[in-house]
């Protein structure tokens, strides 16, 4: 019983991880900034063929992702100069920019790296309750997931930092004028975002195929996730993934991986249409 | 001004060149080959090979002076995995290039979404991937193994070697669905028992969920029919979790190259039956890989498709030869009459005239821990028979159709 229990348990924290990882770089660029990021996915890939990369070489697997995260993170930083800065007004526009910016990093990676490259296989270790075997680094994933969601916590409630982002997000003219750099603010948010996007990629990159288009596997989940969050992201995302993920858990269980796919998005369809806002509007008028 | 000078020259000499090569080849265009092959989106790594293998076709075809003296141009567009730019990029070789023969399609989808625009020409049509089986359709030619060449041979071994019980795990699409189908069939026929059946939908890549599935039901082996990149994840997820189980496929190691792609050991214990793996060592194959490394160096892997595709390209030069005709119609009679043979590096291999599909030889292969592949069985040369078998002739008629073991022709 305790370990259908456990199972039950694992499941869950696996698909947490998975929404949350996925969904929580976007949380920040496409929830707080309002840049719908569609090169999101490309920043996960490169986080995966940074880390697979450095791992050839010879660096320890957690010093590799960390790696790989920051390097996301500064080439988020670039594009945010060279590219986003100039269309934070021109939402639509920004899509086309990222999106186009995704189609070229997926076809100049096939061109220069090939259509796929050797794994480096998941850490080793793993453990059995009842008939069941587990693999411990999915439960890596998942304290990773809830790591990540504190980090942001901290970062955007608890900093000077968080503090002048936050008041940039709402209104950049006012927080300009009392004397913050929003350039800066909004360069190192995307660069955050990115950096996260990044380290799910790392993260996942020993249990995947590696392929260029390998970001494309986590975007539809990431969206969905921060879109059933809301517009208060940090309230938002953790209830959304935890909602989300157990709609799924159960009907994946149950039923298979097709009727859970379909039931989750069926899910996000009803919270869009009850909660134009997402889950966050209604956690914040509770909270007043 | 002296470099305008020398472009002027160089333009002349071009024209001029062009113009005394026109007129060498005016009386024998080439004859216009259009390959649909995906060489960029998720199935790019499977599609490169198949490229390649034409291309390499191609060249040896041409340097050797064509076919019926004529050079081949190759055609290729990369429909990039989506099934609306296969049709549309079908009609733009077939209507507009006005192609003699088309070549080409990964997926079961890809392939019946150009079928009936293919059906509705005079135009032949090769389909060079090992598939579920059952096209009647004249307008087709096979070259890849067939359900009756792979599955009737693996899950018999599988179910003496390894148990009655298998789990199927499938791509939720008409490739996974009916080759799952051709698995009951057998597994009833053995006295077998399916204890489960996953389908999954293209894209999804997380696992943890099955894995669990598979342990809960408790198989003597999985039959893993998963399809494309993200899928194929799950052979490190299940090795992670430490699975363990014999695996079986119809598709695995020769055609995705999996042992190649993930790290040691998560595609230990797979066993599969192919016509063509890198592995093989005759001198026939080792002559022609070594062909294919000098002219592709950096391949990860010869996989199946790729090797079928070059073959498709040596098996249309037999047909329009011994035809002396590019016309459908022709090869056809070629077909008719059992004569439709090449000598492939797998060996002697025929096309059958009822079903137009290929004979081949298979061979079981095993993977090891350290993704050593080892083959286990070879069965010889194996006819495609099923189709004929139910009924399918298309010497005497042109179904047009897809058959499975629960759709078969109407008996009249």
């Amino acid at each position: 019983m305790s370990a259908e229990l456990f199972s039950v348990f694992y499941q869950f924290a696996d698909v947490f991880a998975f929404l949350i990882l996925s969904a929580a770089g976007l949380a920040i660029v496409f929830g707080m900034m309002g840049v719908i990021n569609m090169a999101h996915g490309e920043f996960i890939m490169c986080g995966a063929y940074v880390t697979v990369g450095l791992v050839k070489l010879g660096l320890p697997l957690a010093i590799a992702q960390a790696l790989a995260a920051l390097t996301a993170g500064l080439i988020g930083v670039a594009v945010e100069y060279l590219i986003v800065r100039r269309l934070y007004k021109r939402p639509l526009d920004s899509l086309l920019a990222t999106w186009g910016l995704s189609l070229i990093v997926t076809q100049s990676m096939l061109l220069i790296v090939g259509s796929s490259i050797t794994g480096i296989g998941t850490p080793e270790g793993s453990f059995a309750i009842g008939g069941y075997t587990f693999s411990t680094y999915r439960l890596v994933l998942f304290a990773c997931a809830v790591a990540v969601l504190i980090g942001l916590y901290v970062i955007f409630m608890k900093t000077r930092f968080g503090v002048m982002a936050r008041a940039t997000m709402q209104n950049a003219a006012m927080a300009k004028a009392l004397g913050a750099r929003t350039g800066r603010i909004y360069a190192i948010s995307f660069g955050i975002g990115a950096g996260l996007a990044g380290l799910c990629g790392a993260l996942y990159a020993p249990t995947m195929t590696l392929i260029p288009t390998m970001g494309a596997t986590f975007v539809v989940e990431s969206f969905v996730t921060v879109v059933v969050g809301g517009a208060n992201v940090l309230l938002g995302t953790a209830p959304a993934a935890v909602f989300l993920a157990m709609i799924r858990m159960a009907l994946n269980a149950s039923y298979g991986q097709i009727i859970g796919q379909i039931g989750m998005l069926f899910a996000v369809i009803l919270i869009i249409r009850v909660l134009p806002e997402g889950l966050s509007s209604v956690l914040v008028r509770r909270g007043r | 001004m002296k470099s305008g000078h020398l472009l002027k020259v160089a333009v002349l000499g071009v024209v001029l060149g062009t113009a005394a090569f026109g007129v060498a080849q005016a009386a024998e265009p080439p004859l216009k080959v259009g390959l649909l092959e995906d060489v960029s989106g998720d199935l790019a790594f499977m599609g490169m090979p198949k490229l390649h293998g034409s291309q390499l076709a191609v060249e040896e075809i041409n340097k050797s002076g064509g076919i019926l003296g004529r050079q081949i141009e190759l055609i290729h567009l990369d429909p990039q995995g989506d099934n609306a730019r296969y049709q549309e990029f079908a009609r733009r070789l077939l209507s507009r290039d006005k192609v003699d023969v088309l070549i080409g399609g990964i997926t079961s989808a890809s392939r019946e979404a150009v079928r009936p625009i293919i059906d509705r020409t005079t135009t032949p049509y090769f389909y060079t991937n090992q598939y579920e089986g059952g096209v009647c359709d004249a307008s087709m030619i096979s070259m890849g193994a067939v359900p009756e060449q792979q599955f009737s041979t693996l899950i018999p071994w599988m179910v003496e070697k390894f148990g009655k019980k298998v789990y199927v795990i499938a791509a939720d699409y008409n490739f996974g669905q009916i080759s799952a189908e051709w698995n009951r069939k057998i597994m009833k026929d053995l006295g077998g028992e399916v204890v489960g059946e996953e389908f999954i939908p293209l894209g999804v890549s997380q696992f943890a969920q099955t894995i669990q599935n598979i342990q809960k039901a408790k198989p003597d082996w999985l039959l893993t029919i998963n399809v494309g990149a993200a899928q194929d994840s799950f052979f490190e997820q299940a090795a992670a979790a430490k699975l363990n189980l014999p695996m079986g496929s119809s598709i695995k190691i020769m055609l995705g190259f999996e042992h190649k792609r993930f790290k040691p050991p998560a595609l230990n214990n797979m066993h599969a039956t192919a016509n063509w793996f890198e592995e093989i060592d005759t001198p026939e194959a080792k002559d022609f890989k070594k062909r294919w490394r000098a002219k592709f160096p950096d391949e990860l892997y010869i996989n199946d498709m790729g090797y079928n595709a070059y073959n498709a390209l040596y098996m249309y030069k037999t047909l329009v030869e011994k035809a002396k005709s590019t016309k459908l119609e022709d090869l056809r009679k070629v077909i008719a009459a059992g004569d439709a043979c090449i000598d492939a590096p797998e060996g002697k291999v025929c096309i059958d005239p009822k079903s137009q599909h290929t004979s081949h030889r298979m061979r079981l292969i095993s993977v090891g821990p350290q993704h050593e592949v080892t083959v286990e069985k070879d069965y010889g040369t194996i006819k495609p028979y099923w189709l004929g078998d139910i009924g399918c002739d298309l010497t005497k008629k042109n179904d047009k159709d897809q058959y499975t073991p629960s759709h078969l022709p109407n008996k009249s």
